[in-house]
């Protein structure tokens, strides 16, 4: 089984060099620390391309900040811009490719992770935008809950954050692909059987 | 043309009125016009309907009108890390319009640039589509999203000159243009005006034709996730 960090490394081979990409907040923000040699450009939706990382205590800057609204730096590549702009170059493709966390996904690419009715009211904030927009979406999340039940279904029961627009899944069990009529296994978490990732999911499997 | 007032409550007076729309800029607590809105916290003005990203939190930003209840209804993309906004909004004191983000900047650019109404694929499929126009283009769906024309924009910029041209600063820009752009009249505060001729016009971010009136101040610039690496 794969922890945060091995998640986080694992998606981070699905990054190819010179892609604009967008990183969700939680376990696809650390996806940033596995890049390697590759050149690649973080996307930050309030208005910045080139993040850089975390800043020292001596360099943080109160008008720098990231979509988790973290503090963070600049990079020699850096641009800044408004939002609508922002929005602009994600709703028009140009973000190759975005890693979100998810709550719920299902075997049609439906995603949801921006409410649950009654308990958790947050908003969306971009997911919606990046999820219809970029060229390609890479879901991180845990297989299961802390109830051991599936989060990769049929159907997912929580209001969407967008109706099949998930490529590929990749949890603690393993990688999947969203394809027509099911998941395809593209690969098993260290130590994981195939057995084993098939029973942790709800979702239809196809070979 | 005056633009500079004294003090953020001269920039407001005459502007403000009961169950006004006010578009404001900044997300979460960066580049949020904090001046301002204190200012409109004090006038006691009231039934505010808000268009901005976030509701700040519990004590800073447009949360110190939600502690007044001064604010009817939020048109946001995100309300997390505010107590009081999400004890205001699940009693049913609170009205809440979520948009997602890039769908509520472009309905502020839009609405600023002549554009009632635009077509987008975000949110289709999901409850931000309902009851909303779809239309097929080159066979996919899109929705119809309106532009917001807002009584009043109120903004936060790095600097102006003194005919309202405006530099922002980092990612302290983020909602603050596509505000501006979509109030009838637009109050900006920045941390310093320096005189017309010493910004480079070619690297002027909003041009003085969207900002009507102007206040120089201190701003307290207060940080919500202090993250930080070990040198």
């Amino acid at each position: 089984m794969w922890d945060r960090n091995q998640m986080a490394a694992r998606a981070a081979q699905e990054l190819e060099d010179g892609m604009y990409v967008n990183l969700g907040i939680g376990i696809p923000t650390l996806v940033a620390n596995y890049v390697g040699d590759k050149d690649i450009t973080l996307q930050s939706e309030n208005g910045m391309l080139g993040m850089g990382p975390f800043p020292t205590e001596a360099e943080i800057d109160p008008d720098l900040i990231n979509a988790g609204k973290q503090t963070i730096t600049e990079l020699a590549r850096t641009s800044y811009f408004d939002s609508a702009m922002s929005f602009g170059m994600i709703r028009g493709g140009k973000i190759a490719a975005a890693i979100l966390g998810a709550m719920e996904v299902a075997e049609n690419g439906d995603l949801a992770n921006w409410m649950i009715p009654g308990k958790l009211v947050k908003g969306m904030g971009g997911a919606m935008d990046l999820v219809a927009g970029v060229g390609r979406v890479v879901v991180v999340m845990d297989h299961t809950n802390k109830h051991g039940d599936s989060k990769v279904l049929k159907e997912c029961t929580l209001p969407l954050t967008g109706k099949g627009v998930v490529n590929r899944i990749i949890t603690n069990l393993g990688v999947l692909d969203v394809v027509e009529g099911g998941l395809r296994i593209v690969e098993c978490a260290d130590g994981v059987t195939e057995d084993q990732l098939r029973a942790a999911t709800e979702a239809n499997i196809v070979d | 043309m005056k633009k500079v007032y004294g003090s953020a409550s001269d920039a407001l007076d005459g502007l403000l009125f009961d169950g006004m729309f006010i578009a404001s800029g900044g997300f979460g607590l960066c580049g949020i016009p904090e001046l301002l809105l204190q200012a409109i916290k004090e006038s006691g003005t009231k039934d505010l309907t808000f268009a901005s990203n976030n509701a700040g939190v519990d004590d800073f930003g447009i949360g110190i009108l939600l502690q007044t209840r001064q604010v009817r209804k939020m048109i946001s993309s995100y309300v997390g890390e505010n107590a009081e906004f999400m004890r205001q909004y699940l009693s049913g004191e609170l009205e809440l319009e979520f948009n997602p983000q890039g769908t509520l900047a472009e309905r502020m650019r839009a609405g600023g640039c002549g554009i009632p109404g635009f077509y987008t694929k975000t949110g289709v499929g999901t409850q931000v589509a309902e009851g909303k126009e779809h239309k097929d283009f080159d066979g996919e769906t899109y929705i119809l999203e309106r532009g917001i024309v807002a009584d009043l924009a109120i903004v936060k910029a790095w600097k102006a000159d003194d005919t309202g041209n405006l530099v922002f600063r980092k990612t302290a820009r983020n909602f603050n243009p596509p505000a501006a752009m979509c109030g009838r009249v637009c109050v900006a505060e920045v941390e310093e005006i320096v005189p017309r001729g010493s910004l480079d016009p070619d690297m002027i971010h909003l041009p003085g034709i969207y900002v009507h009136r102007l206040i120089q101040g201190d701003h307290e610039k207060r940080i919500e996730q202090r993250t930080i690496r070990e040198a």
